[in-house]
């Protein structure tokens, strides 16, 4: 082989993707909530996991989310190249290739599926392939551009890693890891509008059906408020398994108080009032949910460090 | 012909090919981690070593002994 062949075949002005760039698709931001999530899902389980087998299974969870990202990614280059918030992704930006991204989302999909199989369990197991699957497919190919819905049951897709984390320990699926989901599921709707009604959007530019566009602020704000109110039945009613406890359950009566307030608020208001202080209780709100979520899961772990302390003074 | 770099390409995809190979080295690591671990949790070595064709009296449990050689049948 000759120097010239490799001259001609790979020209320098054309850019290198650079190993940055592939970690970009599988969205960091996202996956540090699911790693939290997960590894909160698998150390409340009453079963005691092996340490190492702990982290290769947090670790696959974390790499298969990545993996649904780049394949969301690579489904929605077209929008994403129309949108201020996400023109600057490695696909719009021509810094990764359409196949090149659908490659790393099918590879790392199968080997951590395959991994976390082989490192656990099947139910664990297939819970990670059904989490994927919803993501790219049910959310990203089915709802996302078909439904004003699609956050509220793509939102199952980010509700998924405690239910896993648990069924890593346990084997199973119960009364527990079904509230964790529930929580976060019941979460998402909320979350996100709060942030809706206060950003300025261009998805109905890249035609992407939002509550807020296709049926008016209104209505979003009815939303917002109605998905907090059995938020908080969920909520509480976790406080009351085997994994709650006193700590638990103060921290939740403290958030749900806090984040029902502001829902309330939201709802009253108009978009009038909202305009005239700049969308503050908007904004309010949504900063107590992102404290909200980590607020009920940090309780739950810190039930689960007593409950592992007065077992081992015993 | 003397081996040596000769092109720009090594240089320019140095970063890649340094994260390849650490990727390759972490899934190594997580493999034989992995295989440790799970040999370990069989606790007791007769539960690898079982089922292997061939009696093997050393994995035997205590209480059982080896069956005496059957006697040969002659007509």
């Amino acid at each position: 082989m000759s120097d010239m062949s490799l001259h001609e075949t790979t020209p320098e002005t054309a850019y290198e993707s650079q190993m940055g760039d592939y970690f970009a698709l599988l969205k960091p931001r996202v996956m540090s909530l699911v790693v939290f999530t997960a590894l909160v899902g698998l150390l409340v389980a009453p079963v005691p996991v092996h340490p190492f087998i702990g982290f290769v299974a947090i670790l696959c969870v974390a790499v298969g989310a990545g993996a649904s990202g780049a394949l969301n990614m690579w489904w929605d280059a077209d929008i994403d190249a129309r949108m201020r918030r996400t023109v600057k992704r490695p696909i719009p930006d021509g810094r990764v290739q359409l196949g090149e991204a659908l490659g790393l989302g099918l590879t790392l999909s199968g080997f951590s599926v395959v991994l976390l199989g082989l490192a656990t369990n099947w139910v664990a197991t297939a819970l990670l392939a059904f989490t994927i699957f919803f993501y790219a497919v049910v959310y990203s190919m089915w709802l996302k551009r078909a439904t004003p819905q699609n956050i509220v049951i793509g939102g199952a897709a980010g509700a998924f890693p405690p239910m896993i984390g648990w069924a890593v320990a346990t084997g199973g699926v119960s009364v527990e890891s079904v509230l964790m989901f529930m929580l976060i599921f019941m979460w998402t709707p909320p979350h996100f509008w709060a942030l809706a009604l206060f950003v300025k959007t261009d998805y109905g530019d890249a035609g992407v059906p939002m509550l807020t566009e296709t049926h008016g602020r209104r209505v979003t704000r009815n939303h917002v408020l109605a998905y907090c109110v059995p938020l908080v039945a969920v909520a509480l009613g976790l406080g009351f398994t085997s994994i709650g406890g006193p700590i638990y359950l103060a921290v939740a009566v403290i958030f749900n108080a806090w984040f029902l307030k502001g829902c309330y608020d939201i709802w009253r208001r108009d978009e009038a009032q909202a305009e005239a202080d700049k969308y503050k209780v908007e904004i309010k709100t949504f900063k107590v949910s992102l404290y909200y979520l980590f607020a009920h899961f940090g309780a739950l772990l810190i039930e689960a460090a007593l409950r592992a302390t007065q077992i081992g003074g015993l | 012909m003397a081996i040596q770099v000769e092109h720009e390409i090594h240089t320019r995809r140095r970063g890649r090919n340094m994260g390849v190979g650490l990727l390759l080295l972490a899934f190594i690591g997580l493999v034989f981690g992995l295989t440790v671990v799970k040999v370990l949790q069989l606790g007791d070595l007769r539960s690898f070593e079982t089922f292997d064709h061939v009696v093997r009296p050393q994995i035997l449990p205590e209480n059982m002994e080896t069956p005496a050689p059957t006697p040969e049948v002659s007509n």
